[in-house]
């Protein structure tokens, strides 16, 4: 074996401006190539979306809103909002596996920003919100959902959602870097997800439900995604639900993403 | 002036003292050899010099930089080959290349290019737009070595570049980090073997709980060591001892028997070991094993430390 490697005078490398963004990207590339190639990997977004709205449709329909087919209009605005968030849940659990492995080792040996690797995981697995919509309106326009607004308020909806689960993702991803294994990810983030989406009127009437949990409903911010989610697809005031989710959004990502950021490289 | 230079680095996780204040260094373009067992800390001390790791008391420099201060600039200058390959098992080995590159901020174009000159030298053109969890052993270390270089580093640490692989793929990386060498890049490489270091370094530090035990050139060191050994494995289990007392009296020194039917001597230089062959050959002893080695790392540590556990 005969090298050239280093005959030519090594040009040095300039750093480049808007390198963090640009670092990010890349890696948010590679993540999306890896998520196109273990197909398994998306299971979360496709089939148990679709299990989740049989499940519910044909159980709960008949009983709560006298047809499965008025059920279908009312749960799947709000269960969109669900999924993403089951599907952002596994952005922590992913990292958490990853980052044990040797190639972050050699991605923070690189002159690249230290965050570049966990911006580039969060922005990569934008592409599971888009597959876990796809299949979502898909099924559900097949089982006989039909969106009362137009294209534009579904697309705003859908964005909406996904806004909101990018931001809670940094979530998830503080615990990925807090908890010692994948499992332990998974669990933790499960806690926290099932009282924030079932804990909404997303299956059942705010009405029918005792006054506690009426209280945990109005200030519960995945309710008020809900909320914005039907009024955008189905019609009705949206400017108050919408605002008042991308505040929480915001407010979340504000909060939660800096203390990720810290965490892992504390952990690094 | 040194490409990189350690002094007193200190470095405890919880109660363990993974170093315990271990100075280290390398002139420009030269090898240095960290050898030591498993758990001596060599990781670690590679972790620290290449910014992954902040030591607890001492400092590292890599091109006169601070590794802590000027981590950024310091990694501008190093390449990483970890312990275990670390390439990225989806993605085939030209995806890996092109996305170290990407982010050393090659234009695209140049990515390519670079990526594509990598593999072709390292031998991995055909396997290039291949998945790497379909690579051998022996492929993924080289493409692992090939995503070191991809920014041309002036310093290059190999954590344990050939642990798990057969001899053959060995002299492979030994072929590399001879010309990486002749290129003008000074390597940092940990080893658990004697005869790696031998085979490439200029200087060996020998590293043993955290601390440098000792420090030379390779004759420096195998002249501590007691040079090589003779090994005896005669055909006919019965003649053991003869063989023994022929080793004992050409050598002056106690024969060991360190396994079922072999017996070792070390010996002080290529002529003693004809000496012997011609021995056993006069008494017709014919044996079925016969060579001449270099003490292993636990034969070293034994002369170094004492401890016949030390590298157990």
């Amino acid at each position: 074996m005969t090298l050239t490697v280093h005959k030519q005078a090594p040009a040095r490398l300039q750093p480049r401006p808007f390198a963090l963004v640009r670092h990010s990207l890349a890696l948010a590339g590679r993540s999306v190539t890896k998520t196109l190639r273990t197909p398994e990997q998306l299971l979360d977004v496709t089939v148990q979306p679709l299990m989740f709205l049989v499940i519910f449709v044909f159980l709960l329909g008949g009983a709560v809103s006298g047809s499965t087919g008025a059920y279908l209009q009312l749960v799947l605005p709000a269960m969109l909002v669900q999924v993403m968030l089951i599907a952002a849940m596994a952005t922590g659990v992913n990292l958490s596996t990853d980052i044990d492995k040797g190639v972050f080792d050699r991605f923070r040996a690189l002159p690249i920003g230290r965050s570049a690797p966990l911006l580039g995981s969060v922005l990569g697995d934008v592409i599971r919100y888009v597959v876990a919509t796809a299949s979502m309106l898909g099924f559900g326009t097949l089982l006989g959902f039909r969106a009362q607004t137009g294209l534009l308020g579904v697309l705003a909806a859908c964005l909406l959602t996904m806004f909101f689960a990018f931001c809670v993702s940094w979530v998830f991803v503080l615990f990925g870097m807090v908890a010692r294994t994948p499992g332990a990810v998974q669990g933790l983030s499960f806690l926290v997800i099932f009282p924030l989406t079932f804990g909404t009127s997303m299956t059942a009437p705010k009405g029918t439900m005792p006054g506690w949990l009426q209280v945990w409903l109005n200030v519960n911010p995945v309710e008020r995604v809900m909320d914005a989610s039907r009024a955008l697809m189905l019609g009705g005031p949206a400017g108050g639900p919408v605002l008042a989710s991308l505040a929480w959004a915001l407010g979340i990502v504000a909060v939660f993403a800096p203390l990720a950021v810290r965490a892992y490289r504390r952990r690094a | 002036m040194n490409a990189f230079e350690a002094e007193g680095l200190v470095k405890r996780f919880g109660k363990t003292t993974a170093l315990a204040g271990i100075d280290l260094a390398a002139r420009q373009g030269s090898v240095l050899a960290v050898l030591g067992p498993n758990g001596a800390g060599k990781t670690t001390a590679v972790r620290i010099l290449a910014t992954l790791l902040r030591a607890d008391a001492g400092s590292a420099t890599v091109g006169g930089l601070d590794v802590v201060r000027h981590a950024a600039r310091v990694r501008r200058l190093i390449g990483l080959t970890g312990q275990y390959a670390s390439v990225d098992e989806d993605l085939t080995g030209r995806e890996n290349l092109v996305l170290i590159a990407r982010l050393l901020d090659l234009p695209g174009n140049q990515a390519k290019q670079r990526a594509a000159e990598l593999l072709t030298e390292f031998g991995l053109d055909a396997a290039a737009d291949r998945r790497c969890k379909t690579y051998s052993g022996g492929m993924r270390r080289r493409l692992d070595l090939a995503a070191s270089l991809v920014g041309r580093p002036d310093v290059i640490f190999l954590d344990e570049p050939t642990t798990g692989l057969d001899p053959a793929k060995r002299e492979d990386v030994w072929t590399i980090v001879r010309d990486l060498v002749e290129d003008g890049v000074t390597v940092l490489l940990t080893t658990q073997y004697l005869e790696e270091a031998d085979a490439l370094a200029d200087d060996i530090s020998v590293i043993d709980h955290g601390k440098v035990i000792a420090h030379g050139s390779p004759a420096q060191l195998k002249r501590i060591v007691g040079g090589q050994t003779a090994l005896v494995r005669p055909a006919d289990p019965e003649r053991l001892p003869e063989a023994e007392s022929i080793l004992a009296r050409l050598s002056g020194r106690r024969p060991e028997r360190p396994g079922r039917g072999v017996v070792t001597v070390p010996v002080d230089g290529d002529a003693a070991f004809a000496e012997i062959v011609a021995a056993l050959a006069a008494s017709g002893i014919t044996a079925a094993e016969l060579s001449l080695h270099l003490p292993s790392l636990d034969e070293v540590f034994f002369t170094l430390t004492g401890q016949r556990e030390a590298a157990a």
